[in-house]
């Protein structure tokens, strides 16, 4: 059997419960694939258990039932090949900008030379725009900078499968938008397969190739994998004009509000290994409405709902 | 500087200043004065008792600011002379004490600090070694002289013993407290960069858990000077214990007010440079 760059399959956490109680299963079933250059989101409501994926393709964690593959090798422990990039910056407090990127960049390359890894580190930095400021300490950077310094780090580092657990989660809607531009562009370069954490609709489409969907936690499955196939390059400001991107908002908007806690999970639960159905709403929609209407216009005439990104974030 | 009231625009350090200066004269003036008050008598006739004794003071005097600056002034243009077993310059009794305290100050540190580590990192080194150190630690420095008399043998290595035990405390459970409070977040960084555990330790660990360190070396060194003059006046000897506690014997109270503002001079002085040491590997969240 062929594996694809990462497999998960069928993996579930559970925690013990008090006496006499049945455990606390926060997801179960849950498998799904990552192919190589890849850019995944995970979208779903807070307690459905996103982190604990995260952090146990990390490493970090440890999933209760189930298993992990990257490139044909069970992931067990933390390894350089795969870099995260925490919702709280995880920076080394005590380093500059500078030192907390070379420490990334030294860990992973022990026999480079200190001037080669500075030299490194500095490019990484300078691709996030914080040439001007690699002497301070984290203390003296806003948030915005710190979470730079962050993906600096994680890109510089050069790993197979980034990880970024809520990256954006603690900053402001104007700085968000340029790092999420930055993110791109540094992601563009090297084309590391990504997978991450969010909780913005809007970032989601922006970003990804694909959008795992999952449904409310205790018992939470990863119901749907949506695929964004908007052409790439994407700009934050061109991408709302294209007459998919509303089909698209709508359906995942949709399914948080209201399928995500109707979903019935046995429905779900078929035997054996189950990846997430693949969606394109854009597909599905073309189909639903006959060949004589065009899409985006009837998205942009009755399905648009009232909602702002805000009402998502719900974390 | 346009601030509307200017009589009073000096920064809070000068105005500190001149109230500490302030201070002093009130303190040393009053002081000095009461000295040279006359005698309680209401000035009349001496009795037969005052005529006997010519005069001379009915009870013994603290000696005046005046004659301890004279003292001061002697003993620190010439701090190193050494003219047998009972006559050693000021300096040469405070290098001793230093020797002591530092010698049994690093010893404990060498120790306390892997230990720390060690309890720090393990739960269960932790809860096995948790009852001794309660035990041990509210024993007063003092209790193990004899003790370490009679184990080691010899006055000198005793009094460096007694400082080794009443500074180890302070650094170990400070340095354990500290490594346990490592934020778990900057661990995971060492754990996704593939970090040995030995490289955790010293680049992530103990960067993160030295502020709390040093504040338990500081209070430590703080102990240990506290301690050293109490153990010199046991043993004997050498050191500023033991000059303090020879001269009261000579009772000359003079080199004893000198060497009292001696000892909290030094004191002052560890402090600061520890808090220096402190403040380098500081850092802010």
């Amino acid at each position: 059997m062929s594996y694809a760059f990462v497999e998960v399959q069928q993996a579930a956490k559970r925690f013990p419960g008090g006496k006499g109680e049945p455990d606390l299963t926060v997801f179960e079933n849950v498998s799904f694939q990552l192919e190589k250059g890849e850019f995944v989101c995970i979208i779903g409501h807070s307690g459905c258990g996103k982190s604990t994926i995260m952090n146990s393709l990390a490493g970090l964690d440890r999933f209760s039932d189930g298993i992990m593959v990257m490139e044909g090798k069970e992931i067990d422990g933390p390894g350089l090949e795969r870099g995260v990039v925490f919702q709280n910056y995880s920076l080394l407090p005590w380093l500059s900008a500078l030192e907390n990127v070379r420490f990334g960049v030294r860990a992973r390359w022990k026999d480079w030379e200190d001037a080669r890894v500075t030299e490194h580190s500095l490019e990484y930095l300078e691709m996030v725009g914080l040439k001007e400021v690699v002497d301070r300490k984290p203390a003296q950077l806003s948030g915005g900078m710190r979470q730079r310094v962050s993906i600096a780090r994680a890109f510089a580092t050069k790993p197979k499968l980034l990880l970024l657990d809520e990256p954006f989660g603690a900053l402001d809607a104007l700085t968000r938008g340029v790092i999420q531009d930055e993110l791109i562009k540094i992601w563009s370069r090297d084309r590391q397969t990504v997978f991450m954490i969010t909780h913005d609709v809007d970032e989601a489409i922006l970003l990804a190739d694909r959008i795992f969907l999952m449904t409310n936690g205790p018992e939470a499955r990863v119901a749907e994998a949506v695929e964004i196939d908007l052409p790439r390059p994407r700009h934050r400001a061109d991408i709302v004009k294209h007459p998919h991107f509303y089909t698209i908002r709508n359906y995942l908007v949709d399914f948080l509000v209201t399928r995500s806690a109707a979903m019935n999970t046995a429905d779900l639960d078929r035997k054996g290994l189950q990846y997430p159905r693949a969606v394109n709403p854009v597909d599905d929609e073309a189909i639903a409405d006959g060949a004589d209407r065009a899409p985006a216009e009837h998205a942009s005439d009755d399905t648009l709902v009232n909602f702002t990104p805000k009402e998502t974030r719900h974390g | 500087m346009d601030r509307t009231t200017t009589e009073w625009n000096f920064s809070l350090n000068v105005r500190a200043t001149l109230l500490a200066v302030v201070l002093l004269v009130i303190g040393l003036g009053l002081w000095e004065g009461l000295n040279y008050a006359p005698a309680a008598s209401g000035g009349g006739e001496l009795s037969e008792y005052e005529q006997l004794i010519a005069g001379a003071d009915e009870t013994a005097k603290v000696p005046p600011p005046s004659e301890i600056l004279v003292r001061a002034w002697q003993e620190l243009s010439n701090p190193f002379y050494d003219a047998g077993p009972n006559d050693k310059g000021i300096g040469i009794q405070l290098g001793y004490s230093l020797y002591r305290v530092l010698a049994g100050y690093f010893l404990a540190a060498a120790i306390a600090i892997p230990v720390g580590f060690l309890i720090g990192m393990s739960p269960l080194m932790y809860k096995a070694l948790n009852p001794y150190i309660q035990v041990l630690r509210p024993i007063s420095p003092l209790a193990w002289m004899p003790l370490a008399l009679f184990i080691i043998q010899d006055s000198e290595a005793s009094a460096i013993f007694v400082i080794f035990i009443c500074s180890i405390w302070p650094m170990l459970l400070n340095t354990a407290f500290g490594v346990a409070g490592v934020r778990e977040d900057w661990v995971n960084v060492a754990r996704t960069h593939e970090l040995s555990p030995v490289k955790t330790a010293f680049k992530v660990v103990l960067p993160a858990a030295a502020p709390t360190i040093l504040t338990g070396m500081r209070i430590s060194i703080g102990i240990a000077w506290l301690v050293i003059v109490a153990a010199e006046m046991l043993v004997g000897g050498t050191g500023i214990g033991y000059y303090v506690w020879n001269e009261w014997n000579n009772l000359d109270l003079t080199s004893v007010i000198f060497s009292i503002l001696m000892i909290g001079i030094v004191g002052m002085l560890l402090d600061l440079v520890l808090s220096a040491i402190a403040r380098m590997v500081t850092y802010e969240e």
